[in-house]
């Protein structure tokens, strides 16, 4: 275990440079750090929005965009209902604004590519924002490691980056799209409607020409808790599979 | 900075303000956070090893630890993800009584936790010794859930909640502080809430 990352991540003041309307319940904001920074797929960021009385309220939020982007971080916030920081994104913030960020944090949900093999990204909702880092970074470079993603979410139109994921899966450079949807019936002839589970898992398996050497699960922590024990059902090494939770 | 627009927010409630370490907000559920699958340990197969670096000094299965002495703690917790929940009640064993019952005084001043999972994290001995720290066997009077670390759990109350190990399944006295899991990945040595010690970098 060497994926250690001792970060340097002052706060630092960003501006909202770009608001892109992703899904009904996501939305991608792009930051421009004061100070730039280099990141790796699969790292989060810490935003913090300050009161007039000092009243302070902090988040981590994954990076969705690749490290190879130059200039603005993508975040893709989901609005909580109930929620402190994500309604803020969603009803206030517009571009221009500036908030506090700091980064890159986490080193461990972080693909160390050129060492770990084949690939399986397991996303539920918006668990799917660092996965989507990793599928970005591995198309910047041209790489050829064998992945499949199962993302999974309620319906169509819950599809976080949904064109950018198809036009991946048609370049059929390795890359393998499986979308499960939980309350539809699936729209692409590859894909499923219905809850992960091993059966998928086996499927997913069978899409990648050699066992994988790295697992990244990510979403609620009631998805993250099925998908890997799914994974692990379909003869996945529990030591490989590597998972970030999102909420209660 | 002020952000513009943002003036309402989670605040705590006036007499709960105290408890809140900067930068963390009161949740009233349990959020379950972990690098990996939940592991599920049978009680029939766990045991506790005490060591002194490679050295084991006493190892207990299930039923001997059950047997040791058994203290409630009921404490606030703080996850570095800035979440504090009040009020969590365990009971376990502390860890001086798993020092007493091994008949050992502490052979160095720190100490890694080990988990099944190949989880660990560095606490200095002071931090859990003198009836600050245990190893937790219940949480709301009911075994500990897998999600929660179950079957027995390290519960360091006054760091941040990383250092408190699920899935125990040892405690190694290390000669220097070796920093474990997290503590490799970006995440604080020591992690003191109240001086928001959450990154490497933080003072």
């Amino acid at each position: 275990m060497s994926d250690a990352a001792a970060v340097q991540s002052p706060w630092q003041t960003a501006g909202i440079v770009r608001i892109e309307k992703r899904t009904p319940r996501v939305t991608s904001f792009f930051f421009q750090p004061s100070r730039p920074f280099a990141y790796r797929a699969g790292q989060h960021v810490d935003v913090r929005l300050t009161a007039p009385d000092g009243y302070q309220a902090r988040r981590s939020y994954s990076i969705a965009s690749a490290p190879e982007t130059s200039g603005a971080i993508e975040l893709a916030i989901e609005k909580l209902d109930d929620g402190e920081v994500s309604p803020f994104f969603h009803e206030v913030a517009a571009v221009g604004d500036e908030i506090e960020l700091r980064g890159p944090l986490g080193g461990h949900f972080v693909w160390p590519e050129d060492e770990s093999g084949p690939l399986v990204l397991v996303g539920g909702g918006s668990g799917v924002v660092p996965l989507m880092s990793m599928l970005r970074h591995r198309a910047a470079r041209n790489s050829a490691v064998p992945v499949v993603l199962v993302f999974s979410v309620r319906v169509w139109d819950e599809v976080i980056f949904r064109h950018e994921l198809i036009a991946l899966d048609e370049r059929q450079d390795g890359f393998d799209l499986m979308l499960t949807l939980t309350r539809e019936a699936a729209r692409r002839p590859a894909d499923y409607a219905r809850r992960v589970d091993v059966a998928m898992m086996v499927q997913a398996m069978t899409r990648l020409p050699e066992p994988p050497g790295i697992a990244f699960v990510c979403g609620s922590n009631a998805f993250v808790s099925a998908a890997a024990q799914a994974l692990i059902d379909a003869g996945v090494a529990a030591e490989i599979i590597r998972t970030e939770r999102y909420g209660v | 900075m002020v952000t513009r627009g943002f003036s309402s927010g989670r605040r705590p409630p006036a007499d709960g303000d105290a408890r809140i370490p900067p930068g963390q907000y009161l949740e009233q559920g349990f959020p379950v956070l972990s690098a990996g699958p939940t592991p599920r340990v049978r009680t029939e197969d766990w045991s506790f090893t005490l060591k002194h670096g490679p050295r084991p000094i006493k190892k207990w299965n299930w039923t001997e630890f059950n047997a040791l002495p058994m203290t409630k703690m009921t404490r606030d917790i703080h996850c570095v993800t800035a979440w504090t929940k009040f009020d969590t009640p365990w009971q376990g064993v502390l860890v001086d009584d798993i020092l007493a019952d091994a008949g050992v005084e502490p052979p160095t001043g720190f100490t890694l936790a080990h988990a099944f999972d190949g989880y660990t994290t560095n606490v200095p001995v002071a931090d859990l010794t003198a009836g600050k720290a245990m190893v937790a066997l219940l949480y709301e009077g009911k075994p500990i859930t897998p999600d929660h670390g179950g079957p027995a759990r390290l519960l360091v109350p006054h760091l941040y909640f990383w250092k408190s190990a699920k899935w125990l399944n040892g405690l190694q006295f290390t000669t220097r502080d070796e920093p474990g899991f997290w503590e490799l990945r970006g995440y604080h040595i020591y992690g003191d809430p109240w001086r928001e010690q959450r990154y490497t970098d933080d003072p």
